[in-house]
């Protein structure tokens, strides 16, 4: 199993990057950490005749805070947001996601901007991402643009990017200290691509009452999807166990999970009500922790 | 003769169609430059250009793990990177484990005492990944943490419960040195 041929670029700056996108576009991919692309190339399911190889670009790595935000440059890779205390401290969320991503071996290599390029829909960062309701800069030679997940992911393995650009950097909100967070996972073993993961944000007011409520849920359907009206429904309610058991099954009908050798898709629904509910419970014990009623 | 020369315009053929890249690293302590097409694999370029076939290839698409070596003292899978990707780093594979007369490092003869292989083909693979846990986690793992540890790497001979005995062995052993 060989890659194909193809014609390496290893920009050491920025513009030289862009340069290179802007002159090959079409025939170019970009190469990250190269955790799914080199794979893609083994087997041949993808000919570039150009990588880019955006490794040596320092501008594109690190981990910031900007206001509100905690900001991921593209190239970042997921074993530095492993091993981030800002990440820890204000992203918690991210930081219990984050050890679900495949092997060390793989979080030694992959980005962050890789991740989100790659769009798998099963994939962790896309799902944390888009429950957060986390922003995604992208450049080219024109110009820089900030876009939603929603805007982002179009479907299965395919986002909004267009030849010319690449992602600068991953935006993730930071959530109050008062919230609670979980992350729910079935995978058939560890560190491999999740059947269904559920992502959930929860705050409560000091009568208890649910105040906020972010939720996606990942690899149910072609993008991460969420459950709006799941968490219409939960604000203002008392979060105990039964409203959450409730809840987590609204808005099943709306998936419409694939079935493979590892699990159907009338399982990977059913796992997605059992994972939320998970989630679910788990965010609202957090957030509850530290409320007096 | 003849056999010769057509090796050779084989070999002129593929540069002349390629562009050929500079590779300077260093392997297991020692420097060392070659020109190599952008497109070969570092698991390859390790046991075809160099040699050290010590570093196994399984599924070539980073699901066994068997190809694991060291990049900058981090565990990466060498069928996941192209050796172009290498240039400038510090790669160590199994082959810089044992010293020079032979003698087994403490993981490679925790591995022997326990029975920790069997057909031997995943072994240098789980021989990296815990060199590399080892070197960044002094204190003993849990049973979940060493699960945990190896979870990048299959093995199909042992059940894996000798390959967990051995590392308790290897931190055992290591802290009462």
């Amino acid at each position: 199993m060989k890659p194909p041929k193809f014609s390496y670029h290893r920009p050491g700056n920025y513009a030289e990057a862009l340069d290179l996108l802007d002159q090959y576009g079409e025939d170019a991919k970009i190469m990250s950490g190269g955790q799914s692309l080199i794979p893609i190339l083994n087997m041949r399911l993808s000919t570039p005749k150009h990588i880019i190889d955006l490794s040596r670009i320092d501008d594109l790595k690190g981990i910031r805070q900007e206001g509100n935000m905690i900001v991921i440059g593209g190239m970042t890779r997921h074993v530095e947001v492993e091993n981030s205390d800002l990440i820890k401290k204000k992203c918690p969320l991210l930081f219990e996601a984050i050890r679900w991503v495949g092997h060390t071996q793989i979080r030694n290599r992959g980005t962050v901007g890789g991740s989100i390029a790659h769009a798998d829909p099963s994939a962790e960062l896309p799902c944390v991402l888009t429950a957060l309701r986390g922003e995604i800069v992208i450049v080219s030679k024109e110009e820089e643009i900030t876009v939603s997940p929603e805007e982002f992911f179009l479907s299965f393995l395919l986002t909004s990017l267009e030849p010319d650009q690449l992602i600068k950097e991953v935006r993730f909100p930071i959530i109050h200290e008062s919230c609670g967070y979980a992350f729910e996972e079935v995978a058939r073993r560890h560190g491999d691509f999740a059947l269904v993961e559920a992502a959930a944000v929860i705050d409560v007011d000091e009568t208890g009452r649910i105040s906020e409520a972010l939720i996606a849920l990942g690899g149910a359907n072609a993008v991460p999807f969420i459950p709006e009206e799941v968490e219409r429904f939960l604000i203002g309610k008392k979060p105990d166990e039964t409203i959450l058991k409730e809840a987590a099954v609204m808005q099943l009908d709306d998936l419409d999970p694939e079935g493979d050798i590892h699990g159907s898709g009338e399982y990977r629904r059913h796992l997605s009500g059992i994972l939320l509910e998970k989630a679910l419970c788990r965010a609202a014990d957090r957030a509850m922790e530290g409320v007096e009623i | 003769m003849s056999v010769f020369s057509i090796g050779m315009n084989v070999n002129a053929d593929r540069i002349e169609q390629q562009n050929v890249v500079s590779v300077a690293l260093n392997v297991n302590g020692e420097k060392m430059e070659r020109q190599i097409e952008p497109r070969l694999l570092l698991s390859d370029f390790l046991r075809d250009d160099l040699g050290l076939t010590g570093t196994h290839v399984g599924c070539e698409h980073g699901v066994c793990g068997a190809c694991t070596i060291l990049v900058n003292g981090e565990s990466v899978r060498s069928c996941l990177m192209l050796a172009v990707q290498a240039d400038g780093c510090e790669i160590k594979t199994v082959e810089s484990l044992s010293s020079k007369d032979g003698s087994l490092n403490t993981i490679q003869q925790a591995f022997a005492n326990n029975h920790a292989l069997q057909c031997g083909f995943c072994t240098p693979g789980f021989l990296m990944s815990i060199e590399s846990y080892m070197k960044n986690n002094s204190k003993q793992p849990s049973d979940e943490e060493i699960k945990e540890c190896i979870s990048g790497n299959l093995c199909r001979c042992t059940g894996y419960s000798n390959i967990i005995s051995a590392i308790k062995e290897a931190y055992s052993s290591k802290n009462s040195q």
